[in-house]
């Protein structure tokens, strides 16, 4: 995984409330056995006209002009700015693997799904949570300015506007630590693999019904 | 001390180690794979040179993608036509063979949607930890065992540490007291309570179902209580262990041998939350206030009972609430205040891990004994969540009702829950589908999809609009919720 960085990005604003993630990314393209290539269909009913198929060339496809991302102002967006519980519905990875590939590093909402959240973390993109009312004004400032940036710096934990107003937002210390280090979970856990197993021997031995194959 | 919630009892049971930083890694008994959410991980494990930490706790099967017309499901993998779907589930069955896991294929006996195939095989018991690289692993959860949705990087966690990264969640209690009315299902009682405290009102929460209507539910109606606990934000349902759960498991394939099976018992009887239990939040619904629920909008938590109508956005005092259900309106094709009863269906969609259990399409099959589909309806089908619940339905004559009524019997799968196989609905039709998720398009593009039990949908297949299934006949519907 990537470290992250600080850095200023475009803001797109997403006006909607409860953005599942079959909208963030249809089900047609969870065929894919890769983890990559999801950025082209994220969104995919909102920004085409038609409906997608998984491999297709989409440079072909008619795009919504009403929709934010397919707007020129809002070209190259890295920060995503959203309504409340965002990512709802799937706990398909796809979600942010298809924002991620589109270019976000950041979500920013009043609350976001909980499945969602996790694997946003794991996949390096930063999920910031502000209040309704900070977000209702992040939305007024980006409409009423072209080309709004947003300062991100995880590091610190606070967002800074283009008018040098410091946001703070919370965010676990293990999640920065691993996002700003660019670490991988598994790695960290195999660390404790003598507790896995020490837990593991105590629990087969209290219940060992719990470790039987099928008859 | 106040006393332990049973979910404080599993999550305590599991704890393997507390960091500084408020995460936890937390013990994995099981792990159910299927193919779409499975691939990425055993190619992470692969690339950086892992083994599977536990094989045995692991089970696979493929669903999402599995035709289920019977002709195709008769060539096995080769019947499915779709070239991606096809690479998709002949790498389940590859990724399974090269390590090792057992999987229920294509056409064994046992395959099913994973969330019907766990219980039924007794490979989820109470007091386990449960995972799947699905959002409806909550269903498991009617067992008494933690179960989480998992997303892939999550999966592969776990295939190679058996642990999960987690942190501890809230309490909150979900009580319905009192006694359903007749036709009245746990489905209605799932939408009714999703309706009540909204699609995020469990966000950070564990659930736990109780109270006396809950308790006289079947283990097929608390997993679909428990399934639908994520349309309601949380990522975990619990029900305690009673008589109803340890009856069920009974001779189960997975389940203890009969040296361990006393043992295994007195240990479930202790999965229930201690009286003093503290929930740091609550909410109680009243049984006989439920009636059959119908969803109108394009999330779940947009849902009325039959008897009521599709309300007007402007009613709202939330802008944004206003602005969500105007779009729902629109993309639904409903207007504000029609009745519930006039919503004309074109398609009828019996089956899911919410509602493809044998309980399910019994009553769905009352519905439907000795009527026909209405002619306005375009496709009216039945897809049993498993192999053996569809061996089950068809040795008690079930197929042969809905055969006769003019519905398609199938094969089992996740089918049109969420159309990644053929099944899918055209833009603009409306389904009564007794799945879990209303979506935009995820029934299939431009699709509109109204949530409601076996009974409500089979109902509907027959008048072609939404009926109120207390009102049929008797004989018909109204003994619906026994089974
Ligand atoms: S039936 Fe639907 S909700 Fe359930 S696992 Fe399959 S796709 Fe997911």
């Amino acid at each position: 995984m990537k470290k992250f960085e600080r850095f200023e990005g475009v803001v797109a604003p997403l006006d909607r409330a409860n953005v599942d993630t079959d909208l963030i990314i249809p089900k047609q393209f969870l065929k894919s056995i890769k983890r990559t290539g999801f950025g082209v269909n994220l969104f995919d009913e909102l920004r085409y006209l038609d409906e997608g198929q998984p491999g297709q060339d989409c440079s072909q496809r008619p795009l919504n002009p009403d929709f934010v991302l397919n707007q020129p102002r809002f070209k190259g967006a890295e920060v995503l700015l959203a309504r409340r519980n965002f990512g709802c519905g799937s706990s398909r990875e796809h979600a942010p693997w298809a924002l991620e590939d589109f270019g976000f590093k950041v979500v920013i909402a009043p609350s976001f799904a909980d499945i969602f959240y996790n694997n946003s973390f794991k996949n390096g993109i930063l999920l910031i949570t502000f209040p309704e009312d900070v977000v209702d004004r992040l939305f007024a400032e980006v409409a009423a300015n072209d080309g709004y940036q947003l300062d991100v710096d995880l590091e610190h934990k606070r967002v800074i506007t283009p008018s040098g107003e410091i946001l703070e937002f919370e965010v676990d210390d293990f999640r920065k630590h691993c996002l700003l280090e660019g670490l991988d979970d598994i790695g960290l856990t195999l660390k404790d693999e003598d507790a896995i197993r020490a837990f593991e021997q105590k629990h087969k031995a209290a219940r060992p019904w719990l470790f039987r194959q099928s008859a | 001390m106040s006393g332990q919630t049973l979910y404080d009892k599993l999550w305590n049971q599991h704890l393997v180690k507390q960091r500084d930083d408020g995460t936890a890694l937390i013990y994995i008994d099981r792990q159910l794979l299927h193919e779409v959410t499975s691939p990425q991980a055993f190619e992470g494990l692969r690339l950086a040179n892992r083994k599977p930490w536990r094989l045995d706790a692991n089970l696979a099967t493929p669903d999402h993608n599995v035709p289920t017309t019977i002709k195709e499901r008769a060539e096995g993998n080769s019947g499915i036509k779709d070239p991606v779907s096809l690479i998709q589930v002949q790498t389940l069955d590859d990724n399974c063979l090269e390590y090792g896991i057992e999987e229920f294929k294509i056409n064994d006996p046992r395959q099913g949607i994973v969330h019907v195939v766990g219980p039924e095989q007794g490979a989820t018991l109470p007091g386990m930890t449960v995972v799947c690289g699905d959002s409806h692993t909550a269903t498991h959860g009617a067992f008494g065992a933690l179960a989480h949705g998992i997303g892939t990087s999550e999966v592969e966690h776990v295939m190679a540490t058996q642990c999960l990264l987690a942190q501890k969640m809230k309490n909150m209690q979900v009580r319905v007291e009192g006694e359903l009315g007749l036709g009245v299902t746990a489905k209605d009682v799932v939408l009714a309570i999703i309706g009540k405290i909204g699609t995020a009102g469990g966000t950070g929460y564990a659930i736990e179902f109780a109270g006396s209507a809950i308790a006289s539910l079947s283990m097929e109606g608390r997993m679909t209580v428990c399934n639908m606990a994520i349309e309601a934000g949380a990522r975990v349902g619990l029900i305690a262990v009673d008589d109803t759960t340890i009856d069920y498991l009974g001779k189960r394939p997975f389940a203890p041998t009969a040296e361990q099976w006393e043992a295994a018992v007195a240990d479930w009887r202790n999965l229930v939350s201690d009286a003093d239990a503290q929930f740091d939040k609550a909410v109680t619904l009243q049984a006989e206030e439920i009636e059959p629920q119908v969803s109108w909008g394009t999330s779940p938590e947009m849902v009325t009972g039959i008897s009521g109508q599709v309300p007007d956005p402007f009613a709202a005092l939330d802008e944004t609430v206003q602005r969500s259900h105007t779009r729902a309106l629109e993309y639904m094709g409903l207007q504000a205040n029609q009745k519930i009863t006039d919503i004309k269906l074109d398609k009828i969609f019996i089956g899911s891990c919410t509602n493809s259990r044998i309980e399910d399409l019994r009553e769905a099959a009352k519905v439907a004994k000795g009527k026909k589909v209405a002619d306005s309806i375009k496709l009216a089908m039945v897809v049993p969540g498993s192999g053996l619940v569809k061996r089950q339905a068809e040795a008690e004559g079930l197929d042969k009702i809905f055969i006769e009524a003019g519905f398609e019997w199938r094969e089992p799968g996740c089918s049109m829950c969420l159309a990644m196989n053929a099944d899918k609905l055209g833009a603009g039709e409306h389904c009564a589908s007794t799945s879990n998720r209303n979506f935009e398009g995820r029934q299939g593009y431009g699709g509109r999809t109204h949530l409601v039990s076996p009974a409500m949908a089979a109902a509907a297949a027959i008048a072609g609009h939404f009926v109120d299934v207390r009102t049929l006949p008797a004989n018909d519907a109204t003994h619906a919720q026994e089974a």
